[in-house]
């Protein structure tokens, strides 16, 4: 069992949540993700470890649909049944020169390790975040330490400029023609970061989290083409060069149990209805 | 004069179990189970006991059925096989113990179901004082805690070492948990058989991938001893063109959603898992009639196995073959797959198929499948199932670098202790490619063996 340590609202609907854990500080790399099974009934879903520290690990959380609601919904003291990690493989961090880290919505919690790795190395790092609105937008005090410039974009123009991350990447693209871009964020922002990154010849490292069962390779749920081969995004990713994903099919396997989800999540918001009254 | 043919053994009815995930057979009362026991000869050379790869003494734990004493019954099942409520139930007796049966030999004779009287015993729940022997100051490391897994550590700490378990997952069994269907093999069994194990003193520790959450030289400093049986891995795809289309699933990931994490009981487990009117299942092995009969279950109109040679190819066990037609599944043989065919939605809507005759013998020795020129046909389907074997486990290179591979990426271990470097030892699965849950039992054992003799020379 591993105890909610803390657990801070960050944004609507979005935690800050440190779960206890002995062991993955010691092997946890950015880049690498946790399989969490809330208890006994639970499902097992992946989420991106934000940091982790002696005897903990950090997650960022937006309620979405029933498991991720029911963690957010957990209460300091409680614990969750089961935590695997880290999994998948490391970013690959290294000096390159400029590199540019795009991350959108939620997807700013898992650029954050990535972000803080690639300046250590001696990159020059310029961050573009971006979110609906400014209540969204995230993390963004403490990825200032480790950027050398900072654009944010929200989609209402309450921060930053107005729009999607894509109009300050072009600036960002044209100023400082960046080594590498890394973008972690909603599958539709990945896809027009990569295909920017490909009209401007830039390598694109895109995290991929498509749906999950295992996390360790035995099943194939996770399947993503990638330069026309069948990947598991668990055990080859899932980290990609975003300008081979074929992301018009992952995007659509992405929605393939919606039906499924939504009746769970009515069934718990109705269940919680039921308790509380 | 011996009874010519077996004791039925009475089962669910077809039109009803297709309704639920109940347990098919039904076993023995102890009235039937001693009528089979009294069917034995109890020969002297004993050759059920040779076909049967973990050795149990077979006619030794009839003889104590036979004269009621189920515990002691119980003991010599026990003292061979640590799992004996599992064997009795998924081993192929057929190809095994009971294809050595000498009852079977005599004319127009089904041997002893040695199977159905080992799952009747195992079955009455005799608690045995357990026999651990004094503890020997050794430390053993298994990764995996499936069938070859759970065997090892039983036996090494029956022997007096300290064992821990590595499982990836939150609970014990391998395939066991996540790929044998509750109808054939319930999960309370597997749970009460893996108390027994821990009965024995085998600590577990689950959520660990070594290789991935643990480095495997941190176990290998750590322990005395290393045995690996990680399984066979990952899923085989056909690579067909529309692989990724929605609603294709591997074998691997709908069994292993329905059985491991319960989504026949979604919504009240939170897994979901697909429920199509048409689905096709490809491939004719033992995991294809499982995911078949769970098609059936969650609520398929239609499911159709389709299999590229013909029905006396067929891998599957015979009796899981004739479950499967009993409840209605449809078989087409000689067909094979070509090409996927999906909606805008990128859900898949039919499978273009092509006839196939069967040529000469392959090296495996069955008849290698020709396409039909001009044989093309479609197939409308909205859900398919690919059971077409595995390949090996997809961490094995990266988490295990100093472990030697077969060309065909698989352990290589020697056959008779499981020994691949000084102090690792491996078996199962992953040595052999899928095999059976008792032949990765019977390497548990070997590989038992040769750790005790390999610590006490260490010394």
């Amino acid at each position: 069992m591993h105890a909610v340590l803390s657990k801070k609202r960050i944004a609507p609907d979005t935690y800050d949540i440190w779960l206890s854990h002995p062991d993955i500080y010691r092997y946890a790399k950015p880049g690498q993700f946790l399989i969490i099974r809330i208890d006994e009934f639970g499902e097992r879903i992946p989420l991106t470890i934000a940091s982790a520290e002696k005897d903990r690990v950090r997650v960022i959380v937006k309620a979405v649909g029933k498991s991720t609601y029911k963690l957010c919904a957990m209460h300091e003291g409680e614990s969750v049944a089961d935590i695997v990690g880290p999994l998948g493989n490391p970013s690959e961090i290294e000096k390159l020169g400029t590199v540019c880290v795009v991350g959108g919505g939620v997807g700013i919690a898992p650029l954050f390790p990535v972000a803080r790795a690639l300046k250590s190395a001696g990159n020059e790092v310029i961050g573009i975040l971006g979110a609906a609105n400014k209540d969204h937008l995230i993390m963004v005090d403490e990825f200032k330490p480790f950027l050398d410039r900072l654009y944010l974009s929200t989609d209402d123009g309450s921060a930053g400029v107005k729009g999607t991350v894509t109009n300050p990447l072009k600036e960002v693209i044209a100023d400082y023609s960046p080594a590498t871009i890394w973008a972690i964020g909603p599958m539709v922002m990945m896809k027009f970061v990569s295909l920017l990154a490909s009209q401007n010849d830039i390598p694109c490292w895109v995290s991929l989290n498509p749906i999950m069962v295992d996390g360790t390779g035995m099943c194939g749920a996770c399947r993503v083409e990638v330069g026309g081969e069948m990947k598991f995004a668990c055990v080859h990713g899932p980290e990609f060069d975003g300008r081979l994903v074929n992301w018009d099919e992952l995007i659509k396997r992405q929605y393939q149990y919606r039906e499924e989800e939504r009746l769970a999540l009515e069934k718990y918001v109705r269940e919680l209805g039921e308790k509380d009254g | 004069m011996v009874e010519k043919f077996k004791v039925r053994m009475r089962e669910l009815d077809p039109s009803e179990r297709v309704n639920n995930f109940e347990e098919v057979a039904l076993g023995y009362t102890k009235e039937e189970a001693i009528a089979e026991a009294n069917r034995c000869l109890q020969c002297k050379h004993k050759p059920c006991v040779a076909g049967c790869p973990v050795g149990i003494d077979i006619p030794g734990f009839i003889k104590a059925l036979r004269e009621g004493d189920i515990e002691k019954s119980t003991r010599i099942l026990k003292d061979a096989n640590n799992l004996p409520a599992i064997c009795g139930r998924v081993c192929p007796q057929e190809k095994q113990c009971e294809l050595a049966c000498v009852v079977g030999k005599i004319p127009g004779s089904e041997p002893v179901a040695i199977g159905r009287l080992e799952r009747f015993v195992a079955d009455q729940n005799i608690s045995l004082e357990t026999t651990v022997k004094p503890s020997v100051n050794k430390r053993v490391a298994v990764i995996g805690a499936g069938p070859a897994g759970l065997t090892a550590a039983a036996d090494l700490a029956k022997e007096g070492f300290s064992v821990t378990v590595f499982e990836a997952f939150h609970t014990a069994g391998g395939v066991l948990v996540y790929g044998i269907p509750e109808f054939r093999l319930p999960k309370e069994i597997v749970a009460k058989e893996v108390e027994f194990v821990k009965s024995l003193g085998v600590e577990f520790r689950f959520n660990q991938i070594v290789g991935r959450t643990i480095p495997f030289e941190e176990i290998k400093n750590e322990y005395d001893a290393v045995f690996i049986g990680i399984g066979a891995g990952a899923p085989r795809f056909m690579g067909i063109p529309g692989s990724n289309l929605n609603n294709i699933f591997s074998s691997s990931e709908y069994l292993t959603r329905t059985n491991l994490m319960k989504a026949y009981l979604f919504p009240m487990y939170d897994t979901p898992v697909k429920i199509k009117d048409r689905v096709a299942v490809i491939g004719a092995g033992n995991v294809t009639m499982d995911a078949a009969r769970t098609a059936k279950r969650l609520g398929a109109k239609e499911v159709h196995v389709v299999y590229r040679r013909s029905e006396e190819e067929m891998p599957a066990r015979i009796e899981e073959y004739h479950h499967a037609v009993e409840e209605g599944i449809v078989f087409h043989w000689l067909t094979l797959p070509v090409e996927y065919i999906g909606d805008i939605n990128n859900n898949v809507t039919g499978m273009k198929c092509v006839k196939m005759t069967l040529g000469e013998p392959d090296d495996s020795g069955r008849r290698r499948p020709i396409q039909v020129e001009g044989s093309e046909f479609i197939m409308e389907v909205d859900m398919v199932i690919e059971a077409i074997g595995q390949t090996p486990n997809a961490i094995l290179k990266a988490g295990f670098p100093t472990i030697r591979l077969n060309k065909w990426g698989n352990i290589d271990a020697d056959e008779a202790s499981g020994r691949v470097d000084e102090g690792i030892f491996a078996g199962g699965d992953i040595v052999t490619g899928s095999a059976t849950v008792i032949e990765a039992m019977g390497a548990g054992k070997r590989s038992a063996r040769a750790i005790k003799s390999y610590l006490l020379r260490k010394g």
